[in-house]
């Protein structure tokens, strides 16, 4: 912080600029991989392409909002399947709650959206203005023509990889290429160009300047996830212990009664979050893993054995505290808690599985017509209607073959038509009113409600379904 | 850097709570916030005054908004109702799109204006007279042009020459008949559509109605849907079919009235009307 600034109100204060130092080690590489993979998939999935023949979008991946429908490669979700959504979206849930419990909050150090762009957006920062000294000159420097051009380019490429990051949205509810051609020659919806922009500037404020203080102020999950952890949980810790008394070794001083920690703020100076893990656990760390990776390169230099800061349990620092050794990773993720929450994990996806390889191409589903219940008819015969939906589910044309069964007595027709063959387009459903007429005299026109089965049956195909409904007589 | 945040003095069950300062965006926000209110409260309509509130500057209005969409709905409706307009009454029902919009819009307007008597789902009231449309028996024809006309003029009313009329005399208040002569008719009536009854007394009713009834009513019973004269020999009655309803009706005879559409409603919105009611399930 600068020292000319004038005296603050303790009640507000500025942001205090994070500038991380570049780091190497093991979790760096492994985020720089995640990062890349992540990205990679969010940018190219709208862009993989499946045949799903004629007058069917070829996009793999794709959420037709317009006609209601989620295409996922070979897989079709209509609107009246979106357990499989509920499902997924309860198995992220559990997810979180898997990793949360055995690993605190690796979501939030790893696969956040916020954490991967913010990352990107340092990358690029690094590259344009140089490692922390130079960030951090360039920062308290007066605006002159290196500082503006610097900035400027900086600016330039955040908002660059902002718009990507809007226009890779938008692509996934409609047929990516179409959208792009119609973004570039202006005649796509205002909608796409609005989320867009919202999404670029959202991307760019936040990414670039807000970083830290969506996890800190703006985001929930910090509060949720610290309360999905126990004493077993792995999380980033320093092991005081060993490191205090921190302080410089220098010869001739009591090198011996001192800890391993050389006080050198590497650890520090590398957080993205601007905060030093020697204080204990706290809300503000995402469990990055940064710091272990700048504090094993320090102990490796001094000669001293790695993990001064690494992952460690809330149990094993009570026992590591009295000499004792922690137990294994191993242990500390496959616990019975873990295990319940993978089962039940586990079982719900092999749910989703199933029901989706048993699920049929065409669907049925009957309202009866309760206003009114029956109507009697001039030659005594009592009716009942029916709103019939048939769902074709498939590629092609259908046409389906109505039919009644459980009592003979009762008869079917198709409203405006005289047979009983309904065509149903391709990938759409249809609503047709039919009728049940029982003549006069029967039982079910004379009695009170009678179970009866309509089927359909696709004509030149085995498959038929049927839903069961109710007849209703006089005597009700 | 925390070291020298104070705390708030405060402690539960040892733990202290850091005095932190807020950070300064969230001053900014909330300027910023302030700054917007103030604008809002002048620029769009704000403050309650006795009858009404300040308009605002941007003279902004729910009501107004509301207006534009409606306008801007009937203004895409219109090219719906004049295809409709010129389109034989007989030839929507071969349009699907066509089918579509005029069930819909006949279907609106049937609930708004139609089902204070017919009921929502079209059944009616029985032994109030008020007809179910979804049977097969047609008082004035079942035809979507019969039905056209019936909604266009209405039945029994003084509002138009064309309103569909007949009258049934009151056989027993008119003295125009004995009251063994209406008991023997109503026997008659009621074998005619099958039901329970004196065949002696049938026997006797059938010659009284070959001299009052056959007229209107066919020698079957039949009815005639031209004048409007309804079918006897079948299981559909508008006033009910029991014994005592039918005596009622040929003592005091029954007249129902229907109002005339064609100075409430648009000739479109008739024809859609007419569309509905003729897919309903009973219209021939
Ligand atoms: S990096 Fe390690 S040695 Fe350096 S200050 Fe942090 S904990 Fe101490
Ligand atoms: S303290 Fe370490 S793990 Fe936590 S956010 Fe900072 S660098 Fe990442």
């Amino acid at each position: 912080m600068s020292s000319s600034a004038p005296p603050e109100s303790t009640l507000y204060q500025k942001r205090e600029p994070i500038f991380p130092r570049r780091v190497k080690g093991s979790f760096r590489t492994m985020k720089w991989w995640l990062l890349a993979a992540m990205l990679g998939v969010y940018y190219i999935t709208p862009w993989i392409r499946w045949d799903r023949g004629p007058e069917m979008p070829d996009q793999a991946v794709l959420l037709d909002l317009a006609s209601r429908r989620f295409f996922f490669f070979m897989i079709e979700i209509w609107p009246h399947e979106f357990y499989f959504v509920a499902g997924l979206l309860i198995m992220a849930g559990i997810g979180l709650f898997l990793f949360t419990s055995a690993l605190g909050r690796v979501w939030c150090g790893y696969a956040c959206p916020q954490t991967v762009w913010t990352d990107l957006f340092i990358l690029v920062e690094r590259w344009i203005e140089g490692d922390r000294n130079a960030r951090v000159r360039l920062h308290h420097q007066k605006w002159n023509a290196e500082k503006v051009r610097k900035y400027g380019l900086k600016w330039v490429v955040w908002l660059l990889i902002g718009l990507a990051t809007g226009g890779a949205w938008v692509f996934y509810f409609t047929d990516a290429p179409t959208l792009l051609q119609n973004l570039l020659n202006f005649s796509a919806p205002p909608v796409a160009y609005l989320t867009i922009l919202f999404l670029t500037l959202t991307t760019f404020l936040f990414g670039g300047f807000f970083r830290e203080q969506i996890c800190i102020y703006a985001c929930p999950w910090p509060r949720i996830q610290a309360a999905m952890m126990d004493e077993a949980t792995l999380t980033i810790g320093y092991r005081d212990w060993r490191g205090e008394p921190r302080g410089k070794h220098r010869k001739g001083d009591d090198a011996d009664q001192m800890g391993d920690c050389i006080d050198c703020m590497a650890c520090v100076n590398v957080c993205p979050m601007g905060i030093d893990i020697r204080d204990g656990q706290q809300l503000a760390c995402i469990t990055c893993g940064l710091c272990i990776d700048a504090c094993n390169d320090v102990m490796d230099r001094i000669g001293k054995p790695r993990d001064l800061i690494g992952y460690l349990a809330l149990s094993d620092e009570v026992a590591e505290r009295q000499g004792g050794t922690p137990i294994s990773v191993w242990k500390h993720i496959f616990r019975p808690r873990t295990m319940v929450y993978t089962v039940i994990w586990g079982g719900i996806g092999i749910g989703l599985i199933a029901a989706l390889f048993l699920r049929t191409d065409i669907d049925m589903s009957i309202s009866p017509i309760r206003n009114p219940t029956y109507v009697v008819m001039s030659d005594g015969a009592v009716r009942n209607a029916y709103d019939i939906r048939l769902r074709n589910m498939h590629g092609a044309p259908r046409q389906f073959f109505l039919s009644v069964s459980d009592n003979p007595s009762v008869r079917l027709t198709v409203e405006g038509q005289s047979g009983l063959l309904v065509t149903v387009n391709p990938d759409e459903q249809l609503s047709q009113r039919v009728y049940l007429t029982a003549p006069s005299g029967t039982p079910p026109a004379t009695g009170n409600q009678t179970p009866v089965r309509i089927w359909a049956s696709v004509t030149g195909d085995t498959d038929r379904i049927n839903s069961d409904t109710i007849f209703n007589g006089r005597a009700q | 850097m925390k070291e020298d945040v104070a705390t708030t003095g405060h402690s539960w069950d040892g733990i202290e709570e850091y005095d932190n300062p807020m950070p300064r965006w969230w001053l900014w926000t909330f300027y910023a916030c302030i700054i917007w209110a103030v604008g809002y409260m002048f620029l769009f309509p704000a403050w309650p005054m006795i009858k009404s509130a300040t308009p605002g500057l941007l003279g902004y209005s729910t009501r107004a908004d509301v207006a534009d969409e409606i306008a801007e709905f009937e203004a895409r409706n219109d090219v719906w109702f004049q295809q409709l307009n010129q389109t034989e009454l007989t030839e929507i029902a071969a349009n699907t799109d066509l089918q579509r919009f005029a069930t819909q819009a006949g279907g609106s307007v049937f609930r708004a204006q139609c089902s204070q008597c017919h009921g929502s789902g079209a059944a009616g009231v029985q032994a109030s007279g008020y007809p179910n449309l979804l049977d097969d028996e047609w008082l004035w024809g079942g035809t979507i042009d019969d039905i056209h006309q019936t909604i266009t003029y209405g039945i029994r009313n003084e509002e138009h020459m064309d309103a569909r009329y007949s009258q049934m005399p009151a056989f027993g208040q008119d003295g125009l008949l004995a009251e063994e002569e209406i008991d023997q008719v109503v026997e008659y009536v009621l074998q005619m559509s099958g039901q329970q009854h004196d065949a002696d007394l049938a026997q006797a009713g059938f010659e009284v109605y070959d001299l009052n009834c056959v007229a209107c009513h066919g020698p079957d019973g039949g009815g005639d849907p031209f004048v409007g004269a309804p079918a006897l020999n079948n299981a559909v009655w508008l006033y009910g079919g029991d014994a005592e309803s039918i005596r009622e009706t040929i003592y005091y005879s029954r007249w129902g009235v229907m109002p005339g559409f064609v100075n409430r409603l648009r000739p479109a919105e008739i024809r859609a009307v007419a569309a509905y009611v003729h897919q309903l399930g009973g219209g021939e």
